[in-house]
């Protein structure tokens, strides 16, 4: 359920995995302090409280780990942040249509294709746009998604790793149907992708120049 | 203490009082800021039982990926009007209208808040959103479809009943503007002579704090609102980009208000939190002074972090950057307020009663809400887990672990005193072993859910998911056991319960030393201050030897 595979998966996980296990030693953390007060100071151990207003050194220390920890949290994620949105020059551009409730995809020479066909090993670059509602292009195994709007272009950009298949949702609210806006990006080897793409290139009438020269 | 027994025979309760109004009049024209508290709580259950039960019928909706009960536009109206009604009628008004209204003049020793009608007023405009929220759902046209969030061009669009909802919102936030303008002038104006800033409840401290971002930042989401609905009206374009709108310029002003609201939500709630933990471990607060700035602090930094809710709309490097730090800033304070509550039970001598159960509760719960809002602030997870269930687990979390068992505790420890009878403690622990065990078992899914892919407001499902949403289900059920014997229980009490003194948890704030129920002008004289808030020296071994 949780495979994934990009450029970007290993690291987001890395990062998320990361918070999580300082966030899980914090709580439990909480947690065995808030216990073992409430066992050792209950009203029947410990009749008479004292009243302690207070500590400067401990509000400064547990006001500074934190920061230190949030802003190191901080720096990971935008480093993982930068990655996914420098894209290589060489990147394969493909236009995204978004429509309630369905994608279409264009090729450089002006294919059209229903899926999303890719050669495997080659950065894509994804130019969303929608011609109704606002949408948001979701591919969890990539980690990475990008709200599309009606009025203006955004961009985002994968490398797929293997030769396999992976769901592509769509993750912004759109109506009646919006959960059944799913399609696929199939990640083919690069022979069996140009065959595709030349007979589709064919069958469109469109020419044909291998999307592998592209992105030389 | 001892004249205030005395003078509970003399005086008659509030609800007793001979006023010159008779029957349902004397409610719902009263001033007296305790009866409109009664008033606030009364409606807002209404409210909040429906939406819990929108909530269970969307979990049962779950158990099947093709879905298990209704037709996909009756699910997208129920998380619609679930949100809608969590939010603008349940979570944001809770514990200000009630506890606010019902303890903050109780608590700084004054008679009513400073302007009572105000106060009514503020009520009637609670109830006329409300039940217009309610109406457009069986107008003609259907329920609103768009998500609590309203997002055009899809609310310019839908032919559903967005328009109602809207100007609902809309006068709901008038309600909100007005009762913090009232608690402002409230806590500047009225507070008992001896009673300095410092030496106020941090209860009031958070209430005021509230009080600034709900007239600060309501009025946002009061002119947003209304523009969604000019724009569908006389098609101007502001919003919609076929009339020349931007969509985008709609969520910066929706979360302008939104993500401050987070914080009118939690923060009274945090309040709650500061009043229960000295009183059950008989000693004082640990970090007042940090307690009381770090809400000023949250109040201040949450104004500033709104666009975290769009990391995935192509923003500038710049504004990830910074939006994205202001997140993990804003994340101190809350972390300080949960190491001083935890450290307050250093030492004490506690009690494990009923209220600090919830408060428990809401500390394990609330801190699960805050990790799981530093990995959604951290930009690379966030692109990953924004608009999945990733998103829904945290913020219930937040909202309902949070707020939700806030509201719990602070019932359960303010009862007494509003209703002069005390519940079943044995039925109260019950239900709240059942409904922390039933939340976190329905929440926790969520949170996986979301990391594996599975996006939010979906009414069909990838058959991989449905072990958890299964879980999930299961695990309303038992919340919703838990929150059954937890009202009944309650409502039960009114009648049955037994009579209380006027000081039951033995608190040291000014509202313990009024009669249970208070009388209709709370202090037969004002109180003169002299002391803070949790002084409890008389239980330290000194004081005792002495006496």
């Amino acid at each position: 359920m949780f495979e994934g595979t990009s450029p970007f998966s290993d690291s987001v996980d890395a990062t998320f995995l990361s918070i999580v296990g300082i966030s899980a030693l914090v709580l439990l953390g909480i947690l065995a302090f808030m216990i073992y007060f409430l066992v050792r100071y209950s009203r029947k151990r410990n009749p008479h409280p004292e009243n302690i207003e207070g500590n400067v050194a401990l509000e400064v220390a547990w006001t500074a780990i934190p920061l230190v920890l949030f802003m190191g949290m901080f720096y990971v994620g935008w480093k993982g942040y930068l990655d996914e949105t420098t894209i290589p020059d060489n990147a394969v551009p493909i236009k995204v249509t978004a429509q309630m409730w369905a994608w279409s995809f264009e090729y450089p020479n002006g294919v059209r294709a229903d899926t999303l066909y890719v050669p495997v090993h080659t950065p894509m670059k994804i130019l969303l746009h929608s011609v109704d509602v606002n949408h948001s292009f979701f591919i969890p195994s990539f980690r990475i998604k990008r709200d599309v709007f009606p009025n203006r272009e955004t961009v985002m950009w994968f490398k797929t790793t293997e030769v396999a298949e992976y769901d592509i949702a769509c993750a912004e609210y759109c109506g009646l149907r919006h959960s059944y806006m799913y399609n696929k990006v199939v990640s083919m080897d690069s022979v069996r992708f140009e065959g595709w793409y030349k007979k589709a290139s064919i069958d469109q009438s469109k020419p044909y120049r291998a999307l592998g020269d592209l992105s030389q | 203490m001892a004249t205030s027994v005395v003078l509970a025979g003399a005086e008659p309760d509030f609800y007793h009082t001979v006023t010159k109004r008779k029957g349902i009049l004397s409610w719902i024209l009263t001033t007296d800021h305790k009866r409109i508290g009664i008033l606030y709580l009364g409606t807002i259950l209404v409210f909040f039982h429906a939406a819990v039960v929108l909530g269970f019928l969307m979990r049962l909706e779950m158990l099947k990926p093709e879905g298990a009960l209704v037709e996909p536009q009756t699910y997208n109206t129920f998380f619609t009007l679930h949100g809608i009604i969590m939010i603008f009628l349940f979570v944001i008004p809770i514990v200000p209208a009630v506890f606010g209204n019902f303890f903050l003049p109780l608590m700084i020793g004054a008679k009513d808040v400073f302007f009572p009608r105000l106060n009514l007023f503020s009520w009637w405009l609670f109830i006329a959103g409300g039940i217009l929220a309610l109406t457009s759902v069986f107008l003609p046209g259907g329920a609103a479809d768009t998500g609590w969030t309203f997002y055009v061009p899809y609310s310019i669009r839908t032919t559903t009943n967005v328009i109602p909802a809207l100007l609902a919102a809309f006068i709901l936030g008038f309600s909100s503007i007005l009762t913090g303008l009232n608690f402002i002038t409230t806590i500047h104006r009225m507070r008992a002579p001896g009673m300095t800033w410092f030496k106020m409840p941090l209860f009031v401290w958070a209430s005021y704090a509230t009080s600034w971002i709900q007239v600060l930042a309501t009025p946002i989401i009061g002119i947003t609102l209304l523009l969604v609905i000019i724009e569908r009206l006389f098609g101007v374009g502001i919003f919609d980009p076929t009339l020349g709108g931007d969509p985008v310029l709609f969520q910066h002003m929706f979360w302008m208000y939104s993500h401050p609201a987070v914080y009118i939500i939690i923060l009274p709630a945090m309040g709650v939190v500061s009043e229960i933990i000295p009183v059950f471990a008989r000693r004082t607060i640990f970090g007042y002074n940090f307690i009381a700035y770090s809400s000023l602090a949250i109040a201040f930094f949450g104004s500033l972090v709104w666009a975290h809710h769009m990391f995935t709309v192509g923003m500038s490097d710049t504004g990830m950057f910074v939006f994205s730090l202001l997140t993990f800033l804003v994340s101190i304070p809350s972390a300080i307020k949960i190491f001083n509550w935890v450290a307050t039970l250093y030492k004490g001598s506690i009690d494990l009663d009923v209220p600090l159960l919830f408060v428990l509760s809401f500390i394990v719960q609330f801190s699960i809400g805050g990790f799981t809002g530093l990995m959604l602030g951290a930009l690379s997870v966030n692109i990953h887990v924004t608009d999945t269930y990733f998103v829904v687990g945290h913020f219930h979390y937040v909202m309902f672990g949070g707020t939700g068992f806030g509201f719990f505790a602070a019932l359960h420890y303010w009862y007494p005193k509003m209703f002069g009878r005390m519940y079943n403690k044995g039925a109260a622990k019950i239900a709240w072993l059942l409904s922390t065990i039933g939340f976190n078992i329905l929440y926790i899914p969520f949170l996986i859910l979301g990391y594996a892919g599975m996006p939010r407001r979906y009414y069909h499902y990838l058959p991989q998911f449905q072990t958890l949403h299964v879980v999930a289900t299961v695990g309303s059920w038992i919340l919703v056991l838990g929150l059954g014997i937890m009202f009944v229980n309650l409502f039960l009490a009114l009648r049955n319960g037994a009579k209380t003194s006027a000081n039951p948890w033995g608190g040291e704030t000014l509202e313990w030393t009024t009669p249970s129920p208070p009388p209709l002008e709370n202090f037969d004289e004002i109180p003169v201050v002299t002391k803070g808030p949790y002084d409890y020296s008389k239980y330290e071994k000194a004081a005792q030897e002495v006496a």
